[in-house]
């Protein structure tokens, strides 16, 4: 009966949080700001994960999401652009094509969202997840688990290689 | 107030989908796109969950949700590593200074 | 099929190979001479030339006489001699051969040609001593008796028309022997064109006999199988006329042609250009007689066509009047002698018009002898006096020639018609034959024409051997008798115009009309063969006719001997019009002139106007047309089909250009583009 009462308006709040941290994300003129609103949105979306009983995902989300690729984001930011040097516009293609294809893709995606007959199971009780998704890495998803730690390292030493080469033309 | 459901979770990650493809489509700024990818990504994984609550008896959708966050990261340090290499090259992320492939 | 009943029995004939020589030796003189003479006339002397020459015709008059006496032997009903030399043409159903026949009518025809004609040879070797081509003259003399034995001795219808073509051919070769003259190169060319008219008139008959005999079933054009087959054509159609009757119709439009009668009869007095042997030889003695064997050889059609024998015997008595008419105002000695031909052909037709026509033979034959005789008379007068043709320059040669004097009497006294000599019975028979037919009109007339030719006759030898002389003291020095060699032919010629009259004596005078007799297997057809009783009318006409020539002596020697009469008189008549008329021969050649000639003239001026305006117009026309066809082609290929290609690789750079806008380098576009493809698909599988 509580959540009944809160829930709307808890859901209500994250909600326009993540929703206008995106517009601000998009509309913003500062890459910075943009990367603020973009931490903005994450965390919102963090609620809402918990809000759909993914605990785990919802810490998940900040430790790695957050914590990791914001603030990488960040470092780069600092890196790439002359701070306080305004000049690096954010316009590029015009807005308003970009405008007409997301009204067309909008109207299509709520169209899709108002009249398709989702399938639904009874909503049960919200419970810890994280014993699940442990128990699934291991038994049934076995194989995505080690190729996916796979991808990690070949990301990992692509990284390092491109960051490498480029710094020793820089210098040479 | 009605009841919160499937919808409405599928609205929001509609909304968040089309900020960040507007992001991946008017930003010059090499970084600002990926952000957008970011957005994008986040909400895929807000539907999953959505439908893993809602529409499914296991936890498949959780699942797949983990296996994107891990992809995004991923692929944010790789495509970052680039930007950073396009930096030292143009001098500059401006994506319309880098148009060498122009015909 | 049953044949019908008056189909001739089928004609039996005796083969012998010695008959092809008779036409072939002329021939073989002919190609001596005329490869080889030149050489020979310069080597060996013209005398070589002319034994070559003269030596063929008497070989082949030995060879005649052979074949005479063969036929005497035989039974009358199968006087047929056969040589076939070889086969010539057999296609579909033609099928002649080169063949020689000699039959009674043919044997009578190669012994006046070979006789005569080897007299006149003999003649010419004296005559033509002077000229420088000798050779070329005996050459064509030669090959013109080979032509005309080819005529009368070919067994069908096809090798009669070579001969005739070639007696055409050599005739128009020696009227203009001397061509460097422009008069005589246009009297040969006068005589062959208008002969060619004759020639198609004969050419469509052959054509149409052959025709309907094979529609007939016996398709034939040997002279034996026509007399055999003719028959089947009684009766039949042509067009609405009567088959022979049009068939026999152009065969003597042919002998018109051949025998100089109206209205192809113009050749004739202009052909005296050529020298007077050969006027004697073809002109008298046998190339027009061509056209009376012709119809003799197919009395057998003539017979059946009655309107055709009135048509002839009516053009036969027109043209005898007409001729001798322009006779009477002649003063070139070789055209009286030229008209007074014409009138004696028409004597002959008359007697094959009526279907008297071994009485047309023996006429030919007696004419032939004095008719040569009297051409070669005024080439011994004409060779005595330079080259003088021109009566009013004689006179009183007597004294000078008398060989030729005689002899020229004789002959004019036979052609006049007075008894005993030929003259009267081969003539006299004629108009006999005529009245008593029933036409008497034909008669009347021909009685004015007898009545004519005795007094221009008369009146030639009056002003060339009676009288004084009015030629020029030159001319008179060197006037004398002509040699031997054309004395004797004279002499010869004299003799049977004067008695071969008694080879056909008829009834009426107590003869046996032999001549007729023998020729009666050939002309004779069915029961015509009835002896009739000999009536009063016959004397009395005979007496009439005589008393007419003799009446046309004296009103000759009137007028040119004792010049009692002056003919004056007759030539100031109508204000001397009758006489100019008569004088220019009625202006016949004039009048072709401007109708037949100037038509062709024209026609032909139109056809040349037409071939070099429209048809080379069509012809540059279409060179024109080629040209601007090819320039638009050269267009079409430059403009078209170069811009054709040219336009693909234009295209394909316009569309590279356009195309490669695309390529931007710019992300957000590339992302701009996926995401719309990826929205477009999901659209359409949504909606």
């Amino acid at each position: 009966m509580n959540e009944f009462s809160l829930f709307p308006a808890v859901f209500y709040f994250l909600a326009a949080m993540t929703v206008v941290s995106a517009v601000g994300v998009a509309l913003s003129n500062n890459i910075f700001y943009s990367a603020i609103a973009l931490m903005g949105t994450l965390l919102g979306a963090a609620g809402l994960y918990v809000m759909l009983a993914a605990d785990f995902l919802a810490v998940v989300q900040i430790f790695v999401y957050v914590g990791g690729i914001l603030v990488l984001t960040l470092f780069a930011i600092n890196l790439t652009s002359r701070i306080g040097d305004v000049t690096v516009s954010n316009r590029s293609l015009g807005r308003f094509p970009a405008f007409v294809l997301l009204a067309l893709v909008g109207v299509g995606m709520m169209r899709a969202i108002g009249t398709a007959n989702w399938h639904r199971v009874e909503v049960v009780e919200p419970v810890p997840t994280i014993n699940r998704i442990g128990e699934a890495f291991l038994t049934t998803h076995i194989l995505p688990f080690e190729l996916a730690s796979l991808v990690l390292l070949a990301a990992l030493v692509g990284a390092v290689v491109l960051s490498r080469k480029e710094l020793r033309e820089g210098r040479g | 107030m009605m009841e919160i459901g499937l919808n409405h979770f599928l609205v929001v990650g509609a909304l968040v989908f089309l900020a960040g493809l507007f992001c991946v489509l008017t930003r010059r700024n090499a970084i600002g796109i990926l952000m957008g990818v970011e957005l994008i990504l986040n909400s895929a994984n807000i539907n999953y969950l959505a439908f893993a609550r809602y529409s499914s008896v296991s936890y498949d959708g959780q699942i797949f949700a983990v296996f994107v966050i891990m992809l995004a990261a991923a692929e944010a340090a790789v495509g970052l590593a680039i930007v950073l290499g396009i930096y030292q090259m143009f001098h500059t992320i401006d994506v319309d200074a880098t148009d060498t492939l122009r015909l | 099929m049953q044949e019908s009943a008056h189909i001739a029995q089928e004609a039996v004939v005796h083969t012998v190979s010695y008959l092809r020589w008779i036409p072939l030796l002329p021939l073989l003189g002919a190609i001596i001479n005329g490869i080889g003479g030149a050489w020979i006339q310069t080597n060996l002397g013209k005398k070589v030339v002319g034994a070559i020459a003269c030596a063929m015709p008497l070989l082949g008059f030995v060879l005649a006489l052979r074949a005479f006496f063969q036929l005497l032997g035989l039974d009358p009903a199968q006087r047929v001699l056969l040589d076939n030399v070889f086969p010539w043409i057999h296609v579909g159903i033609l099928n002649v051969d080169v063949a020689f026949q000699v039959d009674p009518l043919s044997s009578v025809m190669i012994l006046i040609i070979t006789g005569v004609g080897g007299l006149i040879h003999i003649y010419s070797t004296a005559y033509m001593h002077e000229e420088p081509a000798y050779w070329r003259y005996f050459a064509y003399l030669n090959l013109f008796t080979f032509a005309m034995l080819t005529l009368v001795l070919g067994d069908n219808l096809l090798l009669m028309f070579v001969g005739w073509e070639g007696v055409g051919l050599c005739s128009y070769a020696l009227i203009g022997f001397w061509y460097s003259e422009w008069a005589n190169a246009s009297a040969g060319s006068k005589a062959f064109i208008v002969n060619r008219v004759g020639d198609f008139g004969f050419m469509c008959a052959t054509f149409l006999l052959f025709w309907t005999l094979a529609e007939a079933d016996h398709p034939t054009l040997l002279f034996r199988e026509i007399t055999q087959y003719a028959p089947l054509l009684e009766g039949q159609l042509f067009w609405g006329m009567g088959t022979v009757t049009v068939i026999t119709m152009l065969m003597f439009l042919g002998a018109t042609g051949k025998s100089a009668q109206i209205p192809l009869y113009v050749w004739l007095p202009d052909a005296m250009a050529g020298p007077t042997p050969v006027s004697a030889l073809i002109h008298a003695a046998t190339m027009v007689t061509a056209g009376v064997y012709m119809i003799a050889r197919l009395s057998i059609l003539f017979d059946m066509a009655p309107t055709t024998g009135a048509v002839i015997a009516t053009v036969g008595a027109a043209t005898a009047f007409f001729a001798a008419t322009i006779g009477t105002t002649q003063f070139d000695i070789k055209k009286v002698l030229a008209y007074s031909t014409v009138s004696q052909l028409g004597f002959m037709f008359i007697a094959m018009g009526v279907g008297a026509y071994a009485t047309g033979v023996f006429h030919l034959m007696t004419h032939a002898f004095f008719k040569a005789c009297l051409f070669l008379g005024s080439g011994s007068v004409i060779h005595a006096m330079h080259h003088e043709q021109d009566m009013r320059k004689m006179g009183g040669l007597k004294k000078w020639m008398p060989y030729t004097y005689a002899t020229y009497l004789l002959s004019t006294l036979a052609i006049a018609g007075i008894p005993p000599f030929s003259g009267f019975f081969s003539k006299d028979e004629i108009l006999w034959k005529a009245f008593s037919g029933g036409h008497h009109i034909v008669w009347f007339v021909a009685v004015c024409a007898a009545a004519m030719t005795a007094f221009y006759m008369f009146r030639s030898v009056y002003m060339t051997f009676e009288g004084e002389s009015r030629a020029d003291e030159h001319t008179k020095h060197h006037l004398h008798e002509s040699p031997l060699a054309m004395t004797v032919p004279l002499m010869i010629l004299a003799a049977l115009a004067t008695f071969s009259g008694f080879l056909n004596i008829p009834h009426a005078l107590f003869g046996h009309a032999r001549f007729d007799g023998w020729l009666a297997p050939v002309v004779q057809h069915g029961a015509h063969a009835a002896h009739h009783d000999v009536e009063i009318i016959e004397y009395v006409l005979m007496i009439f006719s005589v008393a007419v020539a003799v009446a046309g002596i004296l009103v000759a020697r009137a007028m040119y001997q004792t010049r009692t009469l002056k003919p004056d008189w007759l030539v100031d008549a109508f204000g001397g019009k009758l006489y100019r008329t008569v004088y220019n021969k009625y202006y016949v050649d004039e009048a072709y002139d401007a109708t037949v000639i100037a038509g062709t003239m024209s026609l032909s001026r139109a056809m040349a106007w037409f071939d070099a305006t429209i048809i080379d117009g069509i012809v540059n026309g279409s060179a024109v047309i080629v040209k601007l066809l090819s320039q638009a082609y050269g267009l079409f290929d430059h403009y078209v089909v170069d811009g054709a290609v040219n336009g693909v690789g234009a295209l394909t750079s316009l569309v590279g250009g356009g195309v490669r806008r695309l390529q931007t380098g710019n992300i957000n576009a590339y992302l701009y583009v996926i995401v719309l493809a990826v929205v477009g698909v999901m659209m359409a599988r949504i909606w």
